[in-house]
């Protein structure tokens, strides 16, 4: 297949059919998921291609679809669980951090739970304060669960089809302002290593690391900064569980200048313990503190000036690294 | 679908059943006796131990009527549904001593007692926590047509949870082949039933569901065995079910706890709800066992458990270096110590 162009949310819904073709006991559990093609349309007809005995509307019942989905896991099939927003998931806390991510270990390696648990999340359709978070550090704090966040239409598709290979519970959160985003790929060149950060772009003053939609906020910032005389590598982690800390740390001892960039509040988050390793793995190497440019510690406002402006965009990313720099250039 | 008729049927009311029944409840009765000793003697790695003394009945009567690759979960209080499904006590034994050569490799303990091999899908400390993955594996039963079915063991602190009616009703809206087993001991730990609900009446709420539900005495296991059955093949055929077995916990909700809560009357006229007791009586009643010959059995039974100490007191725990391991799968890096990350950070040029 040659390069074509194809939005995020047809990516994934492709990695979903063509996993459900290639292995039988692949399974759609959720809300909306069969009839309805999916709340954000990514499962649009599977129901008619694969039927409702694997495309599987439940009830308005989280708690049970994801504790259903470890059952059928652990009972040998490969269920995708879909929970409609990632705002749901403390509903299914339980099932998920409880039951998923500890039987391998509870039960002394007898068995693993290889469950996909797709949702989505983030701000950008006015959502308001319980269908617009950012809630990855819930599960990045859950040891025994992986956690998958794509940023581009080509890392939908593979990430989505190699955590459906996955011998662990997978969590995959996608962004719900990307779901039209187009690009062009080309699906069947080889993919990319799963756990392996992706460079976006290289520069020699500073690395921005960040996941999800971000990535295209910073990469905007990035053009503005190099407009500015500034050039920065840009780390697109893909995966937060593995966490691919060696690409980290190699690019940050190349120019001893990081900033972490996340959706998800600030305090305690994904940024935090981002922040927290670069301190103290690449101590020796840094010139100034690593900074966290991360959503505000308050909950998110329908009002789209309030929404935008509780999140990270690409002028407070440009204006974070310029004061970065020049902190230094004032010393 | 329709799955052949389990091999061993015996007719309602008949003995042939009996003594087996009666055998495995006293296995459970005196496993659950020497769990209590292990704590005494300072050997039980958990601090949370929860006996099923009173409630053997439960296990052994509804464990009857399922066969090999059914699959099912337990609650906190489920060494009994463990044995009557296969376990062996001593690899039981030597796991709630937190010991290696426990089934789960010391690490899962009495709440989180697992074997993939019996269909124990495991124990769960959390209350309703393992039902949901019944109706999961109801799913693969369906999708794989094995004609197993799945059962979710729990207690009647359970009703109180939102997931019970999630999974039944999702159990009854797809038809699986799911049962939900009810053992109502009358207490969730200190709070008796009718102070927890308005209708104790816990049958009638899987009714409203949509699935074949019933509530039986669980002084006679001969009962619990025939409801299990009765229910047991209709959910083979796709019918969810729920069953309520009415007993009594005769001790506390775990070893430290003396029920003050519960008046001394109480406990008398409900540790007379005796199921061992009852069906000993009823075999000799019966002659189908003479007195000594229930002697004999009840010492086999009493050395056969007796080496599950012996046993667990010779066994060593699980070595440090299995702390990080089965966090993941295995050829997965496993997670960085802390005191590694420590050297390694401080150990810089």
């Amino acid at each position: 297949m040659a390069l074509q162009e194809m939005t995020y949310r047809d990516a994934l819904r492709k990695a979903l059919a063509d996993s459900m073709t290639e292995n039988p006991d692949v399974i759609i559990l959720g809300e909306e998921v069969g009839r309805y093609g999916g709340a954000y349309a990514v499962t649009k007809d599977l129901i008619k291609e694969f039927g409702p005995e694997r495309v599987i509307d439940t009830p308005i019942s989280e708690p049970a679809i994801v504790g259903a989905a470890v059952g059928a896991a652990m009972a040998g099939l490969r269920p995708v669980a879909e929970l409609m927003y990632v705002d749901f998931i403390g509903m299914t806390m339980d099932q998920l951090a409880n039951q998923a991510a500890k039987i391998r270990y509870m039960f002394g390696g007898q068995i693993g739970v290889p469950m996909v648990l797709r949702t989505q999340g983030g701000t950008g359709r006015s959502a308001g304060a319980q269908h617009s978070q950012s809630l990855e550090a819930y599960v990045m704090h859950t040891p025994g669960l992986r956690l998958a966040m794509p940023a581009t239409v080509a890392d939908a598709y593979h990430l989505l089809r190699q955590a459906l290979t996955k011998p662990d519970p997978v969590v995959f959160i996608e962004h719900k302002a990307l779901y039209t985003l187009k690009e062009m790929v080309d699906l069947d060149a080889p993919a990319p290593d799963w756990g392996k950060a992706a460079i976006r772009r290289q520069g020699r003053d500073l690395v921005i690391v960040t996941y999800s939609r971000q990535v295209h906020y910073v990469m905007e910032a990035a053009k503005k900064l190099a407009a500015e005389g500034i050039e920065a590598t840009v780390i697109d982690l893909r995966t937060l569980s593995p966490l691919d800390f060696d690409t980290i740390r190699t690019h940050v001892e190349k120019t001893g200048r990081a900033m972490v960039v996340s959706e998800g509040v600030m305090t305690a988050g994904v940024a935090a313990e981002l922040a927290a390793r670069i301190s103290e793995e690449c101590f020796d190497f840094l010139e100034d503190p690593v900074i966290r440019v991360a959503g505000e510690d308050i909950p998110i406002s329908v009002s789209t000036a309030l929404e935008t402006g509780s999140v990270p965009g690409p002028q407070l990313i440009f204006e974070s690294a310029m004061k970065l720099l020049s902190s230094r250039e004032a010393v | 679908m329709n799955q052949p008729q389990a091999v061993h049927r015996a007719d309602a009311g008949s003995n042939s059943d009996l003594p087996q029944l009666y055998r495995m409840m006293r296995r459970i009765r005196t496993f659950e006796e020497r769990v209590g000793e292990l704590f005494v003697r300072g050997q039980s790695a958990g601090s949370m131990l929860h006996l099923s003394i009173g409630e053997e009945s439960a296990a052994a009567g509804v464990c009857a009527a399922m066969r090999d690759g059914d699959r099912f979960t337990t609650h906190h209080r489920g060494h009994g549904i463990f044995l009557a499904r296969g376990a062996d006590p001593a690899r039981m034994m030597a796991e709630i001593g937190g010991k290696e050569a426990g089934y789960c490799h010391g690490k899962g303990g009495s709440m989180h007692i697992a074997d993939m091999g019996l269909g124990h899908l495991g124990a769960n400390a959390i209350v309703g926590g393992g039902i949901p993955a019944v109706v999961g594996a109801g799913l693969a039963a369906r999708h794989h047509k094995t004609g197993a079915i799945s059962a979710a063991f729990f207690g009647d602190g359970a009703t109180g949870q939102g997931i019970l009616y999630e999974s039944m009703n999702m159990a009854a809206l797809w038809s699986l082949p799911c049962l939900f087993v009810c053992i109502n001991n009358q207490y969730g730990m200190g709070t008796r039933i009718d102070q927890a609900t308005a209708n104790p009446r816990l049958h009638e709420r899987a009714q409203a569901f949509g699935l074949a539900a019933e509530t039986v005495d669980g002084l006679d296991v001969e009962a619990v065995a025939e409801a299990g059955r009765r229910l047991v093949d209709g959910v083979r055929d796709g019918k969810p079910a729920f069953l309520v077995i009415d007993c009594y916990r005769f001790y506390g909700h775990a070893r430290k706890d003396k029920s003050p809560y519960r008046d001394p009357g109480e406990e008398e006229t409900g540790r007379a709800k005796d199921p061992v007791a009852f069906a000993r009586a009823a075999l000799i009643e019966r002659k189908v066992l003479e007195e000594s010959a229930l002697d004999t059995l009840d010492a086999e039974v009493a050395a056969e458990m007796d080496a599950t100490i012996d046993f667990t007191v010779a066994q060593h725990e699980p070595p440090l270096s299995s702390m990080f391991r089965d966090v993941y799968a295995p050829g997965e890096p496993e997670p960085e110590p802390v005191r590694t990350r420590i050297d390694r950070i401080l150990a810089r040029g």
